[in-house]
């Protein structure tokens, strides 16, 4: 049609079409479900064995959390109310919380734990998120005290002195900070020595004066969530600052000390913690002065924090190799001496490269903390096995260990959804 | 550092040694020594002091006495007659083997589960997130417990399998029968065997060794076959079908020699008021091996998916772009690739299964923990000989695996320049 005349164009349109929608398979929720699950025949079969599994979980754990009985005080009364149907009996949980969440705790000073975690919330908070006011922090600082002392109980003046220690150390060090060397000596020096000989007396005749005090609550005591939740946590906040130390030592170009660095960590890496835990409870009192004989849980924080720090280490080596050998040259380009270079430009790209890393190691500790069983501290899973014991409840297991399993899950995941968080909030490069 | 001291040369005073950098990082050194030596000292006098308060001594005499105990699971020949230091050698193979299996069926978990992570379907990457999440934020012992409280609890006892209607029945073609006692698998027997050599302390099957040694044989002759064909490959451009010379090199002596001992099954019958014949596979084995190889499998799953996704899409296209098919690719540039980011953390992955192992304590498997850690422990009463040699058997194990995967390691890393 090289000359289209008016008379032989039937219909001309002259306005655009409106715009329609696309066709129900190029779009929305069916095309996402044949690119997603029925792309072929073998993603259609992949798919039809998914939805199976799926199913069969569902069909078998449904009608046992839907049929589930929670008002029972045995297990035989349990069975009474279901009468036949296989379903769980949360009863023993409602029945038992107390002694999940605190073990043998005395039941009137049940206030001083969940406040002392509610306090750790407040405390944690700063440290977590920049948008708490930063004032907090000084909170955070005397946390460790405060817990101490809600916690065992005893008077208040042993926490409160021993705080003071740390203010005792600033005070040298500010007095003597003309020569560095010396100041730094002195205020790792002096506090300790203040621990060692005045702490006792000063805090005793502190007491004799204004006693001020809760009842003492001894360890053997504690057990549940609560137990794992202390050790956890105190692991966590220790096991970094000396694994940064390690991770130091082991690139230090002084011989002596790298190599005791090295076998250090190779040692706690290559035994199982369990077997430092049982030195920790049989052969401890070999390697003190004769009479000494301190607290199992203290025995225990030490030994999980060494354990959790070599990891630490080795993580935090990763991200110190994975840092160019320009940043270092840049440091010393700049003047810095060591502990400025590390503290202002190394340390903090390192451990923002390992916090992936760093974060294992925190839920793999918390996990760890279950292993006290067996040197007869009453964790969760000691609980259970001694609610379990019990003629009310023998004969119970999914229900017990399907709620232990879900409070740790819930802790060890919402670490690790943090640790996203941060990485995130962290990245700075521009991919 | 730039010290230009010429004035001063020749004259040390006492302050340089810690002001003047050349002498600095001695003098740490030394007072770091010193530190650590009394630290040293002071523990070793604590110890001799305490120990001789005790009235104990300290030596490894207690290895020869008569253990006195059972150890229900055993893979060289031990009774209650023989020594401490045989149970804790019995100790140490029970730990060995299930670091050996679990390591195998965790890496084959592990891969699956990684690979299907990735995978486009929906659902299945979703049900393989669920299991990597589910196991990697629940503590390893309370899967154990599970697992173990899910085998004697949950299964049927052996007079189940009894009567004209049975309420439970055995799986595979009645061959294997999962019971709360353990599990029943056929079992290998020999017609013609051919005994077993002493070797003094330990006495091995020579079925076993012949076996391992036509295994080990075929294995090398079908590399040598392999190497064979690429040098052809590479001298002419063809590639000689190598396929059924392999199959043959791998299985026809196997079965000749198996055929030769009269190799044959065993399959466990209920004879009695148990299960008889075959191999049996105690609770606590069968739930540790279990739980160690989910556990551990989530994450190297988690490794593998991180490996592959290290390997950036510009290789899969490169590699298509020369003409290689997908499963050229995959084999001859995506894993060599991947493998060499996955197989550093599939290291310390098989280093804390050897390690978790000790946790058999918890169901009653008895490793080397729960040997010489253990029963030995209690019974002689000698804590320091006992967890020293525990910590350094672990040690030397842990050393061992690491220096021979990093042997491995070395092996496929990048050269580079």
């Amino acid at each position: 049609m090289a000359n289209p005349s008016k008379n032989n164009i039937a219909y001309v349109r002259t306005t655009m079409l409106t715009e329609q929608a696309p066709p129900i398979t190029a779009a929305g929720p069916v095309l996402w479900i044949r690119t997603n699950l029925f792309s072929g025949p073998f993603n259609t079969i992949a798919t039809l064995v998914g939805l199976y599994c799926v199913y069969w979980l569902v069909g078998h754990i449904g009608p046992w959390f839907l049929y589930s009985v929670w008002n029972a005080n045995s297990l035989a009364e349990c069975r009474e109310i279901l009468n036949g149907v296989n379903a769980a009996c949360f009863g023993v949980i409602k029945d038992r919380w107390h002694q999940l969440l605190f073990g043998f705790y005395p039941p009137e000073a049940y206030w001083r734990p969940t406040l002392a975690f509610v306090l750790m919330i407040v405390a944690m908070a700063p440290i977590l998120f920049e948008s708490v006011p930063r004032k907090v922090l000084w909170f955070s600082a005397i946390f460790p005290a405060l817990a101490f002392w809600l916690l065992w109980g005893g008077t208040i003046w042993f926490s409160v002195v021993g705080m003071l220690g740390f203010g005792i150390g600033y005070a040298v060090y500010r007095a003597l900070v003309k020569n560095m060397l010396l100041a730094t000596i002195a205020a790792v020096l002096v506090p300790i020595l203040f621990w060692l000989f005045l702490l006792g007396p000063i805090s005793g005749a502190l007491s004799e004066a204004l006693p001020i005090g809760i009842r003492k609550i001894d360890s053997d005591e504690f057990g549940g969530f609560m137990i794992s939740i202390i050790i956890g946590v105190t692991g966590i906040a220790l096991s970094l600052p000396i694994g940064v130390l390690l991770a130091l030592g082991r690139k230090s170009d002084l011989l002596l000390v790298k190599w005791i660095c090295v076998g250090f960590i190779e040692f706690i890496r290559g035994v199982p913690l369990i077997t430092l835990l049982f030195t920790a409870s049989l052969l401890l009192n070999y390697f003190l002065p004769p009479g000494t004989n301190f607290d199992i849980v203290l025995r225990v924080v030490i030994m999980v924090t060494l354990f959790a720090a070599a990891y630490m280490a080795e993580v935090i080596r990763g991200g110190l190799a994975a840092l160019p050998q320009g940043q270092y040259e840049a440091a010393d380009a700049l003047g810095l001496d060591y502990w400025k270079a590390h503290r202002l430009i190394i340390m903090p790209q390192a451990l923002k490269i390992s916090i992936p890393g760093i974060v294992n190691t925190f839920i793999g500790l918390f996990k760890d903390t279950t292993l006290v069983v067996f040197i007869g501290i009453l964790d969760p899973i000691g609980l259970s096995n001694a609610i379990r014991a019990d003629s009310n409840w023998n004969g119970i297991y999914w229900e017990l260990f399907g709620f232990i399993a879900l409070c740790f899950f819930i802790f060890c995941f919402s670490m690790s959804r943090y640790s996203q968080y941060l990485e995130n909030k962290l990245k700075t490069d521009h991919r | 550092m730039a010290t230009t001291s010429e004035n001063q040369a020749g004259s040390f005073r006492l302050g340089m040694l810690i002001y003047d950098t050349r002498y600095r990082s001695m003098t740490i050194q030394v007072v770091f020594m010193f530190l650590f030596m009394a630290g040293a000292v002071w523990l070793i006098d604590n110890t001799i002091t305490n120990l001789s308060a005790l009235g104990k001594d300290f030596n490894f005499g207690f290895l020869d006495v008569r253990a006195g105990y059972d150890i229900n699971q055993r893979l060289i020949e031990y009774t209650n007659d023989s020594s401490h230091g045989r149970a804790w050698a019995v100790g140490l193979l029970n730990t060995l083997l299930l670091a050996l299996f679990s390591c195998v069926t965790a890496t084959v978990i592990g891969v699956i589960a990684g690979v299907l992570r990735l995978s486009k379907n929906w659902i299945i990457s979703q049900l393989m997130n669920l299991y990597v999440e589910m196991f990697r934020n629940v503590p390893v012992l309370l899967w154990i417990v599970i697992i173990f409280a899910v085998l004697t609890e949950a299964t049927p006892a052996p007079n189940a399998f009894r009567g004209e209607n049975p309420t439970a029945s055995m799986l595979f073609f009645d061959t294997v029968a999962i019971t709360n006692r353990g599990v029943y698998v056929p079992g290998p027997l020999f017609t013609q065997s051919l005994g077993a050599i002493n070797l003094g302390v330990i006495s091995v099957s020579i079925n076993f060794l012949l076996i391992s040694a036509v295994v080990i044989g075929s294995i090398y002759a079908n590399i040598r076959l392999r190497r064979h064909a690429s040098a052809v490959q590479e001298a002419t451009g063809d590639r000689p079908v190598t396929w059924w010379k392999s199959l043959l090199i791998l299985f026809a002596p196997l079965i000749a020699v198996l055929a030769a001992l009269g190799f044959h099954l065993d399959y466990p019958t209920l004879q009695g008021f148990n299960f008889q014949g075959g191999s049996y596979m105690r609770n606590s084995f069968t739930a540790m091996w279990l739980a160690l190889s989910v556990y551990t499998g989530a994450f190297i799953a988690e490794n593998v998916r991180a490996g592959i996704l290290a390997i950036s899409k510009g290789q899969t296209e490169a590699a298509f772009a020369l003409g290689l098919r997908p499963n050229r690719t995959m084999n001859l540039v995506i894993l060599p690739q991947a493998l060499r980011v996955i197989i550093p953390p599939l290291i310390s992955q098989y280093l804390n299964i050897t390690k978790n192992t000790s946790l058999g304590i918890a169901v009653g498997y008895m490793d080397m923990r729960s040997t010489l850690g253990g029963i030995t422990l209690n019974q002689t009463g000698r804590e320091l000989e006992c967890m020293l040699l525990l910590m350094v058997t672990y040690l030397t194990a842990s050393l061992i695996i690491s220096g021979a995967m990093n042997v491995y390691n070395n092996s496929v890393k990048l050269k580079e320049r």
